[in-house]
């Protein structure tokens, strides 16, 4: 025990001592809130425009009726005569102006009159101008058409859906924020943990290995199975440590990114009790143990850490494919046999976990199955260790 | 004297690729590095292996280190087998060559401390070897030094302080002196010695005539992995000196290994 203790203890200040080392594992998640909260804001002005903007929308032969529907609307709109639109069309190519609106002669009196329901060729038909390439024009001219749409259905009321606050939607915040994180997070957790891992295992064995530092330590009497068990066990810890900083950076910055904040909407992670907390925590657990013994058995392999960086990526490729299942079935899966197949159940538990559809011996056979896997991987690895082909192949 | 290591009958062969089997225009696809290789080291003696490059020398010292393990044959340290109980010899034996590193990013005290945790020493005990041993080879200045940032002499002598912080009672030693200076090397001979004085036994390797004329008591010469002569430093050299009795003894030896 004190082997392992000794290893790990020089696995964690190795990692922990170097400032920059610290700095490269931390600074993923600060990257992340950057990125996701520019993203967030990015996305947002694209597809809006200033609220104290003011449109320029020139009209045709105005109707009464439309002309206290602009001012309700706040959009200032001038008239022009019909020899006025190629000078206005010229304007919104130009994006000077951002709308032009041509109303049939009479609109008021022929929508009046009514005479014309059913064939859709007869209707009185509105010419509206704009320019997609600009965001003003392009959201006037959305702003527009929602309010004429109004208009028509008001005219020819026959029924209302969820008018008048009637009706609604019944999922509870508990429900809709469950769902969300339950599509989300189960992915960018196994992408965080992994690349944590992926982080740091391989400098620590192939590094070790290519440096001819590992065999100092190989002629001293420690086991060589305590040697895989510590530097595992520290692996993981500085894995997790790395995952925690971006899923903090996510948490944080996914509601920016999803242009949620302002909207009345917050992220609320406190719908989870203590008891979803401390099973997430033992599945994390239990896979960043796996991951981090996966990683290791390939570094081992590798004769540079340059090698066991190559080797890292497709698995990283399977790993956030497996992650992406998580956004399916609606819920973790209930089959029982789905959890026997590593990594994958992982997934399905947080999925569980987050979307409150745990099964709970979906779970325990997880831990079970992860648990099983990594003893082998770790007995595996001590293998290794003392394989001299393997330990000295340049 | 008691005899304190027994090589018997070492062999050790290496995979040839096809590449360098085609280089050496040769069919054999495997390598005898070391072939049946036997000799014994006293107790409170400094036994020299002497061979040209290539003689299979390292490859030796690497079984008996338990770094690699040998095809056949077996090499008994204080009664205990490489083969059945190298956690045994591991831990009665100090090895160091060139080939073993330090992390970078420690300093030598921490080092000293990492490894006599993995030999299991005695906190006490480690703290008393530490300040001995670093005052004697001057490492105490650099204690807090990162090994990155130590001379290369300062950085061999972290390494002998460090392979020895279980007070081993037999010490292996490949190419003690290469790539040292002079005042550095006379260093790590004087130590020798007196780790001699203190009734260790020393095995060293080396290609430097000079090394062994003054530090061996008894020397094997090794040509193409087989023991050619082993015996006392004088009777070898038989009134000649030890780099004259080599070429002769190389010269009636090689034509069979070649």
């Amino acid at each position: 025990m004190s082997g392992i203790l000794t290893i790990m203890k020089k696995e964690l200040s190795r990692f922990f001592s170097d400032k920059r080392t610290v700095a490269g594992i931390l600074l993923p998640g600060v990257m992340i809130y950057l990125l996701y909260t520019f993203m967030g804001s990015a996305m947002g002005s694209s597809f809006g425009v200033d609220e104290d903007y003011t449109p320029t929308v020139q009209a045709v032969a105005l109707p009464a009726s439309m002309e206290a529907l602009f001012q309700q609307a706040g959009l200032p709109v001038s008239s022009i005569d019909l020899q006025g639109q190629q000078a206005a069309k010229d304007a919104i190519t130009a994006q000077e102006l951002d709308l032009l609106v041509i109303f049939p002669e009479n609109f008021d009196e022929t929508v009046a009159a009514n005479t014309f329901a059913g064939d859709g060729e007869s209707a009185p038909n509105i010419e509206v101008f704009y320019n997609s390439a600009s965001t003003a024009s392009h959201t006037v001219y959305m702003e527009l058409t929602q309010l004429l749409d109004a208009y028509e259905a008001q005219l020819v009321n026959k029924f209302d859906i969820n008018a008048r606050g009637a009706g609604g939607d019944l999922a509870t915040e508990e429900d809709s924020m469950g769902s969300f994180f339950g599509m989300m997070m189960p992915m960018l957790l196994m992408i965080f943990l992994y690349s944590g891992c992926a982080a740091v295992a391989p400098e620590s064995i192939a590094g070790e290995k290519e440096r001819g530092t590992i065999a100092t330590m190989l002629i001293t009497p420690i086991r060589r199975s305590h040697i895989a068990v510590g530097k595992i066990l520290a692996l993981a810890v500085i894995s997790l440590v790395s995952a925690a900083s971006s899923t903090i950076g996510t948490i944080l910055a996914l509601p920016k990114m999803m242009g949620m904040e302002g909207a009345g909407v917050e992220m609320n992670a406190s719908i989870y009790g203590i008891q979803d907390y401390l099973l997430l925590a033992a599945v994390i657990a239990s896979t960043v143990l796996l991951l981090v013994t996966l990683i290791s058995i390939l570094s081992a392999f590798a004769k540079t850490t340059k090698e066991a960086q190559t080797y890292v990526v497709p698995v990283m490729i399977l790993v956030m494919v497996l992650g992406v299942t998580g956004m399916f079935g609606g819920g973790a899966s209930q089959d029982l046999v789905s959890y026997l197949i590593p990594l994958y159940n992982s997934v399905q538990c947080m999925t569980g976990v987050f979307s409150f559809s745990t099964l709970t011996s979906g779970v325990l056979v997880t831990l079970a199955v992860n648990g099983v896997c990594t003893i082998a991987g770790v007995a595996l690895l001590a293998v290794m260790f003392n394989n001299e082909k393997i330990i000295f192949s340049r | 004297m008691q005899d304190i290591l027994e090589v018997q009958g070492l062999t050790k062969t290496f995979q040839l690729s096809a590449k360098q089997q085609k280089l050496e225009r040769t069919k054999q696809k495997v390598r005898v590095a070391v072939d049946h290789l036997s000799f014994t080291a006293r107790q409170g003696e400094i036994f020299g292996l002497l061979g040209p490059n290539g003689a299979g020398k390292t490859t030796t010292l690497r079984m008996l280190s338990t770094l690699i393990r040998p095809d056949s044959g077996d090499a008994l340290l204080d009664g205990a087998s490489v083969v059945r109980e190298p956690d045994k010899v591991r831990s009665r034996v100090g090895f160091l060559t060139s080939e073993l590193k330090l992390e970078d990013c420690f300093t030598p005290n921490y080092l000293f401390d990492f490894f006599s945790g993995l030999h299991r020493v005695d906190p006490a005990v480690r703290r008393k070897r530490k300040e001995e041993l670093f005052t004697r080879f001057g490492i105490d200045r650099f204690a807090e030094v990162k090994v990155a940032n130590l001379s290369t002499g300062m950085k061999q002598k972290v390494s002998l302080v460090i392979s020895i912080v279980h007070n081993p009672e037999v010490i292996i030693f490949d190419e003690p002196t290469n790539g040292l200076d002079v005042l550095t090397a006379k260093v790590v001979t004087d130590f020798l010695q007196e780790l001699r004085s203190q009734g260790k036994t020393i095995v060293v390797s080396t290609h430097i005539f000079s090394l062994i004329e003054k530090l061996c008591d008894r020397v094997g010469v090794i040509i193409n992995g087989r023991m050619v002569v082993c015996d006392s430093l004088e009777r070898v050299c038989d009134g000649l000196s030890l780099e004259d009795r080599f070429f002769e003894i190389y010269k009636e030896t090689a034509g069979d290994g070649e």
